[in-house]
């Protein structure tokens, strides 16, 4: 197939102003070489991540055109993939950081050489701004702040053009890796003002469609529901250059056709691929196709028990449906083997802060029988399993199998698949789904984190409207606690092992996040955020 | 003789298709729900002549008990549509006027909006059960039938024996159901057949995007819209055999419209 | 003509009221659908306060007849309010998306009507033969199968398979830049650029979604044509003209079929209207960029406007057609008249 030469100025219909970064893209030697083709199930909606309405596939645009103050580091696993490591924190914009001994100042050192992509140097101002922003605009983004410490402008204060200082109520062992995701990106504050408004201070008309920022990429075009095309910032200093040129992210709704894409090599890389095709794609195309995937931290996939619906508010029961759950099925048949096991544990009390980790009960149905007898229930009960049918792939197989073992113990179970936009309210924010598969996963590696955000009353992922007081105290104290506190640990045991006898949230397995890349592809590395990270990527033959 | 020989063929498989609906549960040689999470994606075999779906389901089961569930979306869809439709449609044609022109109005506003996407606004809004979907599909095949009946029913209303009844005394409404109605019957009958084909087209669409019958019920449709994703993959007896069924029974049905219509109203064959 | 102005005119406010009850039925629709857009818009990690920020923000927390006051309002001032999901407006999204649908469905249209008009003609001239049920068969199957799952096998045979036809990644290959905008569909546009080798990509990439719409469409016009072709074959001035020794040829052309097709005209608007609503499924299966699949998003999102707007559109674009066709046929045909 002929590929085009780059000659025509790029233009989307309707003159809806695209990004004035370039006017043509140069006549270039062999199209291919430099240029990576990625295929993803969902198109971006904002170029903001600020932006109210952003959906996660936008999180990804942020990743790579935008800087932070710092990032994660990457690590090579086992079995020779590379994912990011969240224990090491590496300078982006900040080239050095140092900590009050209190704890509750951070103040960083900007690097010199960091330049926006107009040529004027990055300032502790556009910090200042960018972080205001943030926490500002609410939402998502100042949720995810919060869980830094970081709440009011007031905190940030900009000493020097190249020095800026972070205020924290009390030390926080969240806030540092809290800068390294997604959210706090820096942007061209200069730019950002000259468009804002009265109306529209933080500039969010503007930034919507037009990036202003300093990243390892720009966003050269974008065909709102078909495509975006990235391009490599060439003046980029704050790491290794980046190895491709182009890369463009084609919107394919159709697992089938991203499958087949890639298998003729149409694509260079299909991120996210269902476990099953990651399975057989490498032997089924002789090696020209690779996986490369891992676990993703802080995540499970668990079925989640909601309190305020009898029976499941005895833990007699609860326990019961834990030794009821068919685990190695599952693992078999909705996860094609790329899962962690979450279940066979040995022990009652957990004997390290590793998270996640298996969950002492396996499949047993006698044991579930007796335990069920026990709560008074040995005639069974009926209910309602729901599950997001956008996440059906997984949680579709998982809720039949499960619906078959607990009809062995007299639990009937109808089936309820429930769109998109209406899982999250009726999960997460009414909570009121009897029993539901749920696969939160914190972005922060901890294990408080997860429980801060899972097990915590009221807070958002707790769709079990579980309420422990000894879970909230200890949450409460673990959080912002350093690792290498004494009581940490003994914290976090406490809040595993309260998890395994109450278990309002069984844990079935830890999910992989695999991608499918050609063989000349190389450089992908799993991250937290669940989205590509094109800046490590190369082509090989380029 | 061959036209009638394609019509008695589709009729018999009319009938098969029927047996099916009726005492499939029987014949199944597997039990359509059973899983087996280590005889997955098998292919077809002597032991399972369909092959086993991803949950290590029997489909040749699956896709005999499914035509019980295809079946009577089917015929309710269309009879809900049918009754209510033709009701509307001859009260139009019989009194005109206002009934006209509302009933008129009422059938080109669902008839304005693209069909299938009102069945999926529908059960998108009410939630995707059988129940709904069978509901959904009734109401986009309703203008059909009011226009039919009421063209059919506007024919007649002078003529000859209405006007002797109305002589007799007899009530309009009367009139309407027991000597007018009737006799409009016939050409309705063949779209019936055509509508019941489109109806299981129409629960498989529905399928396709997510707002099917409700796991694990057996569906042809839904079998299908499972099965397509694996067709790349090479797991091809997923998607192949419940769209072949579904094919073969909208296929009849269709043949067996157009013989319908051929014994019913030979002048009216296209 | 002036009587045909009338109604011409009568008949467009004929419509009105339908269009009344789309806008009226689309809004409770949306507004009944189980997803909160709210939620959904606060985004991950929104607790009630985000939630409930955003569903002010968004004017949701009026009552239904305000809000359904204040969009007819924007209506009429040609505000179709803003897609969420997207983050554009829906007037540009419709706009952009339509000639993708428009262009699918038309030759989808033509390609049927290339292959079901001559098989119509085929069977009328040999009723009752093999011929016949043969041309029956065929077309019926065509609709009898689902168009998804037609989709998904021409893409597993020609492109997995025999790699003959382009990935099914859209209207155009990655590497082609689209041509410039003036009427938003491709194959113009590329004629007008004098772009031979876009002009060929494009028309690369509608070959299997045209010929899946395609096939699904066979039935209904062949089905017209023979019967309209059996029905003017056997009238009183195809019995003169054949009396009179004209050519079997020129008979079944210029009497016979001249006649026909004007019924067949009418199932063309019917079918190209099924056609664009069933183009959903079809676009979902190519990855096609049109309306049908910005509507299944716009639905599964909850996204009111953006529905409501989709539905609008097609309404009117509907009445638009068939006003179109019925004024066709007072036009060419006195018999007929603009009934209502």
């Amino acid at each position: 197939m002929k590929r085009r030469n780059f000659l025509k100025s790029m233009g989307v219909a309707t003159g809806a102003s695209l990004l004035p970064f370039l006017k043509y893209i140069p006549v270039e030697a062999a199209g291919r070489k430099d240029t990576l083709v990625v295929v993803a199930a969902n198109g971006i909606n904002s170029l903001d991540l600020h932006r109210k309405g952003t959906n996660r596939p936008s999180y990804q645009v942020t990743v790579n055109i935008y800087d932070r103050l710092v990032r994660f580091g990457v690590k090579k696993l086992e079995d020779g993939s590379l994912a990011y490591d969240s224990t090491k924190i590496e300078p982006e914009v900040a080239e050095s950081w140092s900590i009050s001994k209190d704890g509750k100042t951070l103040t960083f050192k900007i690097n010199p050489k960091a330049k926006f992509w107009d040529g004027t140097p990055v300032t502790a101002q556009d910090i200042k701004w960018s972080f205001d922003r943030a926490v500002s605009l609410g939402g998502f983004p100042a949720v995810q702040m919060k869980a830094g410490s970081m709440t009011k402008p007031e905190q940030f204060i900009a000493v020097d053009d190249k020095t800026f200082r972070i205020k924290l109520p009390k030390p926080s062992k969240l806030t540092l890796p809290d800068l390294a995701v997604p959210i706090p990106f820096i942007i061209n504050s200069t730019v950002a003002k000259s468009k804002a408004t009265a109306k529209d201070p933080w500039a969010t008309e503007y930034l919507h469609k037009n990036p202003a920022g300093s990243g390892a990429f720009k966003i050269v075009r974008w065909d709102p529901g078909q495509q975006f095309v990235y391009e490599r910032n060439e003046d980029w200093v704050l790491g290794p250059k980046p190895g491709v040129k182009r890369v463009i992210v084609r919107e394919v709704p159709s697992a089938s056709t991203r499958r087949a894409l890639i298998e003729r090599g149409d694509a260079d890389l299909y991120m996210d691929i269902p476990a099953k095709d990651s399975q057989e794609i490498v032997s089924k195309t002789g090696g020209k196709v690779k996986v490369s995937g891992a676990p993703i931290d802080n995540c499970l996939h668990v079925l989640a028990l909601n309190l305020k619906y009898k029976p499941f508010d005895n833990i007699k029961v609860r326990q019961a449906i834990a030794y009821a759950i068919p685990y190695g099925d599952i693992l078999k048949a909705a996860a094609y083997g790329r899962g962690k096991p979450m279940f066979g544990g040995k022990d009652m009390k957990p004997t390290s802060v590793e998270w996640p980790q298996p969950f002492p009960y396996d499949t047993n149905l006698e044991k579930a029988k007796v335990l069920l007898a026990e709560a008074g229930m040995s005639d069974g009960f009926e209910t309602t399993l729901s599950y997001n049918l956008g996440l059906a792939a997984w949680q579709e197989p998982t809720a039949l199998l499960i619906q078959e073992s607990l009809k062995k113990i007299g639990i009937k179970v109808k089936l309820d698949k429930i769109p998109g936009a209406s899982w999250r309210t009726a999960a997460l924010v009414k909570k009121r789904l009897p029993m539901h598969l749920e696969n939160f996963g914190g972005w922060l590696n901890y294990p408080d984190y997860y429980f801060f955000w899972a097990y915590k009353y009221g807070h958002l992922f707790n769709s079990s409207n579980y309420k422990n007081p000894e879970i909230e105290k200890l949450v409460n104290d673990t959080l912002h606690m350093e690792v290498t506190d004494k009581q940490y640990e003994e914290n976090v045991k406490r809040m595993i092992g309260i998890a395994f006898a109450d278990v309002p949230r069984i844990p079935i397995y830890q999910p992989y996040l695999d991608s499918a890349m050609r063989a000349p592809v190389n450089g992908y590395a799993s991250w937290f955020h669940r989205q590509l990270d094109v800046r490590s990527i190369t082509k090989a033959g380029v | 003789m061959s036209e009638n020989l394609v019509t008695v063929v589709s009729f018999s498989l009319f009938l098969f298709i029927i047996f099916l609906g009726l005492f499939g549960e029987f014949l199944a040689p597997y039990d359509p729900l059973a899983t087996a999470a280590s005889n997955t994606l098998r292919p077809p075999s002597w032991a399972h002549p369909f092959g086993t779906d991803n949950l290590g389901r029997d489909v040749l089961s699956r896709v005999i008990v499914a035509t019980r569930l295809d079946l009577s979306i089917a015929l309710s869809a269309v009879a809900l549509s049918f009754v209510i439709g033709s009701a509307l449609g001859s009260v139009a044609g019989f009194w005109g006027g206002w009934w006209d022109r509302i009933i008129g109005r009422f059938s080109d506003t669902i008839m304005a909006f693209p069909l299938f996407v009102l069945a999926m606004g529908i059960v998108a809004a009410l939630g995707n059960t059988v129940e709904n979907i069978i509901y959904a599909t009734a109401i986009i095949n309703l203008p059909f039938y009011i226009r039919v009946s009421r063209a059919e029913t506007s024919i007649r209303r002078q003529a000859g024996y209405v006007a002797a009844a109305r002589l007799c005394g007899i009530s309009e409404i009367r009139i309407l159901a027991t000597q007018v109605f009737p006799n409009t019957l016939p050409p309705m009958m063949v779209q019936i057949s055509l509508n019941m084909g489109w109806a299981i087209l129409n629960a498989a669409g529905l399928s396709f995007i997510g707002l099917g019958v409700r796991a694990p019920d057996a569906e042809w449709g839904i079998m299908v819209a499972e099965g397509a994703t694996y067709i790349v993959s090479g797991e091809w007896w997923l998607a192949l055999f419940p769209g072949a069924a579904l094919m073969i029974a909208v296929f009849c049905f269709n043949l067996l419209g157009d013989g319908l219509r051929d014994l019913v109203d030979p002048q009216r064959r296209t | 003509m002036n009587s045909k102005l009338y109604k011409i005119g009568w008949r467009l406010l004929q419509a009105v009221p339908s269009i009344l009850g789309v806008i009226i039925i689309s809004f409770v629709l949306t507004r009944a659908l189980p997803g909160d857009p709210a939620v959904y818009f606060a985004g991950a990690m929104a607790d009630k306060e985000s939630i409930e920020q955003v569903r002010q923000a968004l004017g949701l927390d009026r009552s239904w007849i305000e809000q359904f006051f204040i969009y007819v309002g924007n209506l009429v001032q040609g505000d179709w309010g803003q897609s969420l999901k997207t983050g554009q407006p829906v007037t540009e999204e419709l706009l952009k998306r339509l000639p993708a649908s428009l262009e699918l469905t038309i030759i989808g249209l033509g390609l049927a009507v290339l292959a079901a008009v001559p098989l119509g003609i085929l069977a009328a001239t040999n009723p009752g033969s093999w011929v016949d049920h043969i041309c029956r068969l065929l077309v019926t199957a065509g609709v009898s199968l689902p168009t998804f799952f037609t989709g998904l096998f021409l893409i597993y045979i020609f492109y997995y398979l025999l790699g003959w036809s382009p990935s099914p990644l859209g209207r155009l290959d990655i590497f082609y830049l689209s041509p410039s905008h003036v009427t938003g569909f491709y194959i113009i546009d590329s004629v007008i650029a004098g772009d031979l080798e876009i002009f060929l990509g494009v028309l690369a990439q509608l070959v299997l979604p045209t010929i899946t719409l395609g096939l699904f469409a066979l039935a209904p016009i062949a089905r017209m044509t023979r019967g309209a072709m059996l029905g003017a074959l056997s009238s009183d001035y195809v019995r003169t003209a054949r009396a009179s020794g004209l050519s079997k040829s020129m008979v079944l052309l210029t009497y016979a079929f001249r006649n026909a097709s004007l019924p067949v005209l009418t199932t063309l608007g019917m079918v190209f209207s099924f056609l664009l609503g069933a183009n959903v499924l079809v676009e979902k299966v190519f990855s096609w960029p049109g309306i049908g699949s910005f509507a299944i998003e716009a639905l599964i999102a909850s996204d009111y406007a953006a529905v409501q707007g989709f539905v609008l559109s097609m309404a009117l674009l509907f009445v638009t057609v068939n006003l179109t066709i019925d004024v066709i046929l007072a036009i060419t045909d006195p018999r007929v008249g603009l009934e209502e």
